[in-house]
């Protein structure tokens, strides 16, 4: 446990690549396998259940620590995090405990005093978690509580992992990139697996690791010529990868969970492509013909199961714009035009969701009859334009069809790994704007613990403010500063944490989409909501409007109305 | 019976012996608990402070102010009002003001903190009637380490660097905490360089009859310095700053209070963070509260609200007193903001809970 708190803390120091590796992989030589294997589910993020609740843990140590409950509540809003918080206020550990800490390695430590918490009584977890606290210094004391309240993320990603142990166990980190996906490595012998230099046996439904675009760095004139590109809709859905192979199907999302249970649907549907197949593509959720958003499809995500209910709210489809894995065969090295050839064969339906109503209901995604059920599988189909102004023309239809925008991929280019720069580029729509004004402010968690970054911001309405979005910040760290003082001053009132602020600064505030809503005061709800620029150049009476709003919503409907030339 | 003390625009006022202490404006006649800018300003009438901190507090308010001074636990009668100075263990002269009249007793501590340090006096407990305390530490996830603990933990990091043929580099408050650190690391290391507005204060720290290890100052025109092998103490203010780059490779580390908290470490970005504060921890105020014996405490800058909520619920007799020392405590704006101070050539070595 002390050599992972180490390895946590050295991750933590730094932001160096190379240092991050360097620690990785010091670590991972030198841990016995089932502490590596518990190390990698943990370092992937993998998401771990809650064995305490935190409502528990503030008030133990409140106890333990002879503050009451209210100053344990005040330190962690002064700190932001809650794991630090208990960790600081407990009493510090008696001398011996720097010797000894709890002297287990990460796994025996999970399973004793974590993973055995779960469905037992409040009095024997209290117990358990009393006597670790004893044990623990504060530092090691975070990294504890972080494991037991299921929140440990460490800044470091899946592809330094795998260079890492790759690294370690001297194979190439792009095998050992695919060995990790998914449920890879749970223990010391799935773990002794993925370090060994042979093949394993257990390859047959990992996906493959996602690669990943960027957003575009130039004008894209400046990519050269269309014509070697392949331009596609920026879907608003969930990543994800289909993998059929044998018996089996299995779609993986990027944070590589086995999804199969929250999209059912989509999973039967893999019956019908060949044995052999791995495709690349977005889960979306569409009713008729229309998008429903990122939102809509996070319903879904995070469950095990679907009920009924949900399946017919959000019905989803997969639309395939890539194919790794051919006949089983890993083509990820051909050509991006080779490789879409194959798709279209595979999967010739192509997904023309959030165009205009077609004329037949041949094509799209049609609403599902008892004759004809609803295709599920689709592909992207290309955006053609014979030159950057028709599709930048096509881009600014973007949000009317309920998408992000266009992806630009080289013809030539392969599938890679990660993010690579240079092949392939998210070329997104640009944001809706408004001017708003500061109403609020929260502190905010983390890095900006203790500051006042998490703003509410009004626009007007019949001579009032009205709050329209949240925004966490999106400015840069000294104006968050600046802005954190004049918060400080110009407090009116307090809520709890939240301060109520004289209406005194401006800002542009950026937004993806906005849509009537119900469940907001203001009567619209924006997306994506977030600051652009601090306009110290504009007093309050100079902010938008709520009726400047209501007008982008009816803007929206009618710029969905031309449709470029799509093909299959 | 009216409070010896009240809080007008410009300070805190005794009318009974008409003067100020720690004043936020010129004033006639001010007694100065000790010479960080948000306590000691120029400009009045007439200065009182403790002994020990004359040289101090003249190297900021000017060679020409007039400054009275008065040893640790004598008595002095100003209007009928007796008043006495007893230390603080906060910087050099740091002092607790205690004042007594018709048969009440107050006592302003100013800054203060309990850990030992060898570059001023210890904080002495004075018993009181009204004890009004700083709280810029006043949460319980402030508890200082043991100075020596810190003290080897820096030693292993300047060591660590040296080796490594990089120099060190550690930010701190000019006045205090850069003679306190100064002091405590293992001069046999490497050389120890101080910034200019650290070498004023050392400069008066010596004259007062301070011992500190042999202190380098960068000569008018350095080029290099260092050699890699050094520790420089400087004032936050330098950092990111072109001033660096006479040492070459660096690794900067931040010595303050607020490095407890891992946010604030990984926002203001430094190599490292020492967790070293010359006020008093949360267990230190609890402690100096308990050891005044007062039936009533005034709670002034920093967690206000929360310390003196916490002690009205253990029984006591507490309310906020508000100053201008500072607003909230505020880590980020701690070094970040100058002080509007007049007579500051340098602005970094206001008191650690100082922002404007």
């Amino acid at each position: 446990m002390k050599r992972f708190t180490d390895l946590y803390w050295r991750l933590d120091a730094t932001s160096s690549t190379n240092e991050k590796v360097d620690a990785l992989r010091e670590y991972f030589a030198a841990a016995r396998p089932e502490d590596a294997a518990c190390a990698i589910r943990v370092l992937s993020g993998c998401r771990q259940l809650r064995a305490v609740s935190t409502t528990l843990l503030r008030q133990w140590a409140a106890e333990a620590a002879g503050i009451p409950l209210w100053l344990v509540e005040e330190c962690y809003a002064h700190v932001g995090d809650l794991a630090e918080t208990l960790a600081l206020v407990l009493p510090h550990p008696g001398p011996d405990a720097a010797t000894t800490g709890v002297g287990m390695g990460l796994a025996e430590c999970m399973r004793t005093t974590i993973e055995d918490l779960r469905g037992a009584s409040d009095q024997q977890k209290r117990l358990v978690v009393e006597r670790v606290w004893q044990l623990l210094a504060p530092r090691e004391r975070i990294v504890w509580h972080k494991l037991l309240t299921g929140g440990c993320r460490v800044g470091v990603s899946q592809t330094l992992v795998a260079r890492a142990l790759a690294e370690v166990a001297g194979v190439d980190p792009a095998v050992m990139a695919h060995r990790l996906m998914g449920t890879g490595v749970t223990d010391a012998t799935s773990y002794a697996q993925a370090m060994s230099s042979e093949p394993t046996a257990d390859d047959a439904r990992r996906p493959y690791p996602f690669f990943l675009a960027s957003a575009i760095e130039c004008e894209p004139r400046d990519l050269g010529p269309t014509s070697d590109w392949i331009a596609e809709w920026k879907w608003d859905g969930m990543r994800a990868q289909l993998v059929r192979r044998g018996a089996d199907a299995t779609l993986w999302s990027r944070g590589e969970e086995l999804v199969n249970g929250a999209f059912p649907e989509i999973v039967g549907a893999a019956a019908a492509i060949p044995d052999g197949t791995v495709l690349d593509g977005e889960l979306l959720a569409v009713r008729g013909n229309k998008l429903l958003g990122f939102a809509a499809v996070s319903k879904r995500s995070g469950r095990r199961s679907v009920p009924r209910k949900l399946l017919e709210e959000v019905p989803c489809i997969f639309v395939a714009y890539d194919l790794l894995e051919h006949d089983g065969v890993d083509i990820r090295g051909l050509p991006l035009v080779e490789r879409r050839l194959r798709l279209e064969s595979l999967v010739p339906l192509p997904c023309t969701a959030g165009a205009e109503p077609a004329a037949s209901e041949a094509v799209g995604v049609p609403s599902e009859t008892a004759a004809s059920p609803q295709p599920r599988l689709l592909h992207s189909p290309c955006v053609v334009g014979n030159s950057w102004d028709a599709l930048a023309a096509a881009r600014a239809t973007s949000r009317g069809r309920g998408v992000e925008g266009i992806m630009l991929k080289r013809r030539s280019s392969f599938y890679g790994v990660g993010r690579v720069r240079s092949d392939w580029w998210k070329w997104k729509i640009e944001p809706l704007e408004i001017d708003v004004v500061l109403l609020y402010a929260q502190a905010g968690h983390g890095r900006r613990a203790g500051l006042h970054s998490d703003y509410t911001l009004g626009v007007w309405h019949d001579g009032r403010l009205v709050p329209v979005a949240k925004a966490y910040s999106g400015l840069a760290d000294a104006e968050i500063v600046e802005l954190d003082r004049i918060v400080r001053a110009t407090t009116l009132d307090k809520h709890g944490p939240v301060r109520v602020v004289q209406p005194t600064q401006v800002f542009q505030l950026a937004f993806e989409g906005i849509s009537h809503s119900t469940r907001h005061k203001s009567g619209v709800a924006v997306r994506f909501p977030r600051i652009v620029r601090w306009r110290r150049d504009k007093t309050p009476s100079e902010a938008g409007t709520l009726a400047d709003l209501v007008q982008l919503i009816d803007a929206e409907t009618i710029d969905a109305s031309p449709q470029p030339e799509m093909t299959p | 019976m009216s409070d010896l003390l009240a809080v007008t625009d410009a300070g805190l006022y005794c009318s009974q012996g008409d003067f100020y202490i720690d004043p936020w404006r010129r004033v006639p006649r001010a007694i100065i608990t000790h010479a960080h800018a948000d306590h000691a300003r120029s400009g009045c009438g007439r200065y009182l402070c403790a002994s020990p901190g004359t040289l101090v507090l003249r190297s900021r308010v000017g060679s020409s102010a007039p400054i009275d001074s008065l040893r640790h636990g004598d008595k002095l009668s100003i209007n009928g009002v007796e008043m006495s100075l007893h230390p603080a263990g906060h910087v050099l002269g740091s002092a607790q003001v205690r004042l007594s009249h018709a048969g009440t007793t107050w006592v302003v501590t100013g800054d203060y903190k309990l850990e030992a340090d060898p570059t001023c006096a210890p904080f002495e407990p004075v018993e009181c009637d009204v004890f009004v305390t700083e709280s810029t530490f006043g949460l319980p996830v402030y508890r200082w380490q043991d100075p020596a603990v810190v003290a080897a933990e820096i030693n292993d990091w300047w060591r660590a660097n040296r080796d490594a043929g990089r120099t060190s580099v550690l930010l701190a408050y000019a006045l205090g905490k850069a003679q306190r650190l100064a002091a405590a690391v293992d001069p046999s290391i490497g050389p120890i360089i101080g910034h200019g507005a650290v070498m004023k204060m050392v400069d008066a720290y010596r004259a007062s009859g301070v011992r500190l290890p042999p202190i380098d100052r960068v000569p008018p025109r350095a080029r290099k310095m260092g050699g890699g092998r050094a520790l420089v103490i400087a004032p936050p203010s330098v950092a990111g700053s072109r001033w660096l780059g006479l040492f070459g490779e660096t690794s900067v580390a931040m010595a303050s209070g607020w490095m407890s908290l891992r946010g604030v470490r990984r926002r203001r970005g430094f190599d490292k963070g020492f967790v070293v504060s010359d006020h008093a921890d949360f267990p230190g105020l609890l402690t100096a509260i308990a050891a005044s014996r007062a039936r009533r405490v005034l709670v002034t800058h920093g967690f206000t609200d929360t310390l003196t909520r916490l002690l009205q619920e253990r029984g006591v007799d507490a309310a906020v007193l508000p100053t201008r020392f500072t607003g909230e405590a505020a880590p980020d704006t701690a070094v970040a903001e100058p002080n509007d101070d007049d007579t500051q050539d340098d602005t970094t070595d206001m008191s650690e809970e100082a922002p404007a």
